[in-house]
């Protein structure tokens, strides 16, 4: 039953409206006191590191400054993606360029980015433990930013040309545009974006916390600390005990934010007609009974925007119709405009000329292995990802042919996509130290533990995606168990399933950097990869065999995808693409 | 005879003018030294106190044409005045009424029409009171708080015509506004939108029809603009005199229908009645390297289903009944006609068509047969596939990109256009098993060499 479209409006009546505005009110104190504490801890004198309390009572505590880390560092990607998105999108002369810097920056494993971030950062702030943990953010900040950038300029270029023409002819001001055309239609991605984003956030967070760059040793207050000293010392209860708080921050942000979010984002679905199956959040409907959420945003908002629109309409700029067509490439480059190319080419070419001065240091034994490590890690990597595929098709498609186990199945996997793998590492660690087996083979499972649910959740989707006309067909034509693989389910999963190995094989090139070295107290476990040598180079200081090892594994991404991936992908939009 | 209907509309277009092109031509410059000439010069002025509808083929730059005289692309050469003044720089008060209907669906029908309120910084109050004045006028009250997504088509385009209206544009601009809709619904919203316009309802001054719908230029328009092809030009500019409300089973209704008929199907020869001030425009300076014929966009299926037909009737028949026989507007069929034309199986004479020998005996024809004669006059007439068959011969693997043929035919169509040529030249050669498309490699294979490949793979 779809509800009439007047009775929108008639669904006013609230049950408790009361209590929830006094719940909305309370959380509002809560924050002002977490923003206040936060802020003297962050002002207080720099202590690199900090001790760890393996005491429970102790956890609330690290697990708020975690999600401070990893909620500072989202709110400065969205920004950084949508100035970068928008700046790509409506700059014709510098597009193609902003977007290969995103490809490349993408391909960048976070830690590689961690000695000259947090170097930075501790060197711009010395004088507060803001500066240690503003360079914390910044590294989580690298492991988020990438996609969502790369959504919103999708989203920007992906806006029907009609709807560009009407905010045009209407002569709306950037502002309006942004707020009624281009936000509203880039949400849906920024949304699902927003949630990998997210989970690549809290799996950089776990491994950063606590590093040695050099001889300098860095240790935070948070969840990731807790959990590797926690492994360290064999602290079995604190481990348990660290492991239910990540879990449980996971379920609750996918219950209190993510599926909220999605629900709400439903309205910015670009269809014509109303879709039967939407996700829906009880959060969501609690909010907006709240008589204060949904009418004070509006109404401060209203302030704000209405002497805004004034003002706009009044300046020359909205007085004319703007051209869609060669409106940027018309008018001239100022001088400015050149100074700053220019400087900004010297600063590039100095960089990269310094950088290759820096590289010829490298030494003959130490480039062979940097060159053992890039093939050991990319079979790992291929490795990891074949065996994630081998055992997820079937369960997946298992799973999604049954509808009732697959609506259950399936946000669980969803979950598990965003428990960060890297949380488990300290304690796999121990275990495989224990049976004896080395990090060459250990090394795989650990990728796999990060990578196979984005395939999982893939191919159930694909596995649910198929028609059930055609699984008919399959079996009213009796076709053989090979048949009915090789010419349905296969062909059906492809686009999901490609998807789903995309994704997996950026997060296991991320987590090959995690996973082939580590430190335990006394030893240092390690294999040959291009990861484990980032990370000794990180540990010793050793700058140019990072930055070689960096290039490299940067390339074979790139490399892989533009080979590999991309094609796969075509294929997929276009061949294996059920139309709905 | 179509004289009672049709006068020059000279006289007025000197001094008044609110919007006035002069010489405005559109090109799109190529790599090469080659540039393709989508509009060739043109004038053309909307005064007040008219609906101009500007009728032509698909590919004669009817769109660009619209948004060059809004303002919204800039012409390639020339100038587009408002009110005397380059359009650049002046304050234009105009509307588009969209195809698509361009709303934005997570706003709702009121907030819809006010927003172009908004961008001109009008109070919330008086925002309010316009935009529901405006929803009332087009009748649908009670529906401001919907989404878009709520309404059916013709409710849509209702909004549509809200949110143009609320700005009181002094030129109403309308992009094919009805033919995403259903005949019924079409209908009902012009006849409300000439009563609004009659009654002066709305202070819109002009209105600016874009459509390929001729009965639907002769039902609303004071005047009518012509546009021919290759490339895009007004081929005749004239008044329609008969009074309104029009009547479209009257005599000088046919009578005028019938005479865009035979402008738009005969492209070659200059219309009898044009106003004799009319001049093209200079040609385009690439004409002479046009040597492959426009592809119509037309099925294999569709030319052996028009050609069928008409034997049906003896094998000839006016164009215009055709079409109302089929129920099919007219760039829906025109297509048809100039593939049948194009393959030597139609002629066309007097706004009537009538089969050929050939025709026939392909209208007559059981399947696999008809493929033969579709071969024999595919590359017979038509240059392309007869290029890529012989490629395709000469070759010792007997494949070739399509790449290879959309460089050579991109020097003469637009990117778009060549792709969409190049996709009617694949669904052609393909049913007349010419060659074969191999779709994922993007190759051109022949017939045989494909069957020993096919037992590969062929997954749906």
């Amino acid at each position: 039953m779809k509800l009439h479209p007047l009775a929108r409006t008639l669904v006013t009546a609230r049950t408790w409206p009361f209590v929830i505005d006094v719940g909305v009110a309370a959380c509002a104190l809560a924050v002002f006191f977490a923003v206040i504490s936060t802020g003297t801890y962050w002002l207080g004198k720099p202590v690199p590191v900090v001790p760890i309390s393996h005491s429970i009572g102790a956890l609330p505590a690290y697990a708020f400054y975690s999600i401070v880390r990893i909620g500072i560092a989202y709110l400065l990607s969205l920004t950084f993606a949508i100035t970068y998105g928008y700046t790509a999108a409506y700059n014709p002369r510098i597009e193609a360029w902003m977007i290969a810097v995103l490809d490349i920056l993408q391909s960048i494993p976070v830690l590689s980015f961690l000695p000259p971030v947090v170097l930075a950062m501790v060197a711009l702030i010395p004088s507060h433990q803001m500066g240690i943990e503003m360079g914390v953010v910044l590294l989580i900040f690298t492991g988020q930013v990438w996609n969502l950038a790369f959504s919103f300029y999708s989203s920007l270029k992906s806006i029907p040309r009609e709807m560009l023409e009407a905010s045009r002819i209407y002569r709306y001001s950037a502002w309006q545009r942004f707020w009624q055309l281009e936000m509203p239609y880039s949400a849906i991605g920024l949304v699902w974006n927003s949630i990998v984003s997210v989970a690549g956030g809290w799996f950089a967070l776990m491994a950063c916390e606590m590093f040695t760059m050099g001889t300098r040793n860095f240790q935070l207050p948070g969840l990731g600390s807790y959990l590797q000293t926690a492994a360290d010392s064999g602290d079995i209860h604190a481990l348990e005990a660290g492991f239910a708080v990540v879990i449980l921050i996971v379920v609750a942000t996918d219950q209190l934010a993510w599926r909220p979010l999605i629900a709400w984002s439903d309205k910015f679905k670009f269809e014509q007609v109303e879709s039967a199956d939407r996700v829906t959040s009880p959060i969501l409907n609690l909010l907006q009974r709240s008589a204060l959420l949904t009418s004070l945003p509006g109404q401060l908002w209203s302030h704000i925007e209405e002497p805004m629109y004034r003002r706009f309409a009044r300046t020359k700029e909205a007085r004319v119709v703007h051209p869609l067509d060669e409106g940027t490439s018309r008018n001239t480059a100022s001088p400015a405009l050149w100074t700053i190319a220019i400087l900004a080419l010297t600063v590039v070419g100095w960089g990269a000329l310094q950088a290759v001065l820096m590289l010829r240091t490298v030494t003959w034994p130490e480039l062979k292995l940097l060159l053992e490590g890039a093939v050991a890690t990319f079979l790992r990597v291929n490795a990891a990802l074949l065996i994630s595929a081998l055992w997820t098709i079937p369960v997946g498609v298992a799973i999604g042919f049954n509808p009732k186990i697959a609506r259950f199945i399936q946000p669980l996997a969803q979950i598990l996509a965003s428990v960060p793998a890297t949380a488990f590492f300290p304690i796999l660690l121990i275990g495989l130290v224990k049976i004896g087996g080395g990090l060459g083979i250990g090394s795989i499972a650990l990728m796999l533990l990060g990578t196979q649910w984005y395939i999982l959740f893939n191919v159930i989707a694909g596995a649910m995606s198929i028609p059930s006309d055609l699984r008919e067909v399959s079996s009213l034509f009796r076709f053989t168990r090979w048949q009915r693989w090789t010419r349905l389910i296969l062909p059906g999963i492809f686009p999901y399933l490609i998807t789903g190995m995309v994704t997996a094989s950026g997060g296991a090139w991320n987590a090959s950097v995690f996973a082939e070295y580590s430190r335990m107290p006394g030893r240092t476990l390690q294999t040959i990869g291009l990861g484990a040598q980032i990370d000794a180079a990180t540990d010793s200081g050793r700058f140019p065999v990072l930055l070689l090892a960096t290039i490299f594994i940067s390339l074979m991404v790139v490399t892989m995808n533009r080979l590999v991936w991309r094609r796969l992908y075509r294929l997929a939009e276009t061949r294996y693409k059920l139309e709905g | 005879m179509q004289e009672v209907a049709i006068q020059s509309p000279a006289e007025s277009v000197k001094t008044d003018a609110i919007i006035r092109a002069e010489q405005i031509e559109k090109y799109y410059s190529q790599p090469s030294e080659n540039r393709i000439q989508v509009i060739s010069a043109t004038d053309l002025s909307i005064v007040p106190g008219e609906i101009v509808a500007l009728l032509g083929p698909s590919g004669s730059g009817k769109s660009t044409m619209l948004r060059m005289l809004t303002g919204l692309s800039v012409p390639s050469a020339g100038q587009v005045y408002w009110h005397e003044k380059p359009i650049a720089d002046a304050e234009i008060n105009v509307s588009i009424v969209f195809q698509s209907f361009a709303l934005f669906p997570w706003m709702t029908v009121l907030e819809n029409v006010e927003a172009p309120l908004q961008a001109r910084g009008i109070a919330p109050a008086e925002r309010h009171e316009r935009s529901m004045k405006m929803i009332d006028t087009v009748g649908l009250d009670g529906f401001e708080s919907a989404y878009p997504k709520e309404l059916s088509g013709g409710m849509r385009q209702r909004v549509g015509f809200a949110r143009a209206l609320v700005v009181e544009p002094e030129v109403l601009f309308m992009d094919e506004p009805f033919s995403a809709l259903d005949v019924l619904t079409a209908e009902n919203l012009r006849s409300e939108l000439l009563e609004l316009w009659e009654k002066k309802t709305m202070p819109t001054k002009s209105v600016f029809i874009v459509t390929h719908n001729i009965e639907e230029a002769v039902l609303l328009a004071d005047r009518i603009i012509v546009l021919g092809r290759n490339p895009g030009h007004i081929r005749t500019d004239f008044r329609v005199q008969i009074p309104q409300p029009r009547d479209r089973k009257s005599e000088p209704f046919t009578q005028l229908v019938d005479y865009i008929y035979k402008v738009l199907t005969r492209p070659d020869v200059a219309p009898v009645a044009a106003p004799d001030h009319q001049h093209p425009g200079p040609r385009p300076r690439d004409q002479r390297q046009m040597h492959y014929q426009m592809l119509p966009h037309a099925r294999p299926g569709g030319i052996a289903g028009l050609l069928e037909l008409l034997l049906d009737k003896g094998g000839r028949d006016d164009i215009y009944r055709l079409a109302d026989d089929l129920a099919f507007e007219i760039d829906d069929l025109l297509p048809i006609v100039d593939a049948a034309q194009l393959l030597g199986f139609l002629k066309i004479e007097e706004g009537d068509a009538s089969i050929t020998e050939k025709g026939a005996e392909f209208a007559n024809s059981e399947i696999l047969r008809q493929k033969e004669l579709f071969r024999d006059a595919a590359i017979e007439h038509i240059l392309l596939l007869r290029q890529i068959r012989r490629a395709l011969e000469s070759k010792s693997d007997h494949t070739v990109p399509e790449d290879f043929f959309l460089d050579m035919i991109d020097e003469q169509f637009s990117e778009e256009e060549s792709r969409r040529q190049m996709e009617t030249a694949i669904n052609w050669g393909r049913y007349a098993e010419l060659f074969d498309f191999d779709a994922a490699r993007r190759r051109f294979v022949m017939p045989d060499a494909l069957e020993e490949n096919a037992a590969n793979e062929e997954v749906q």
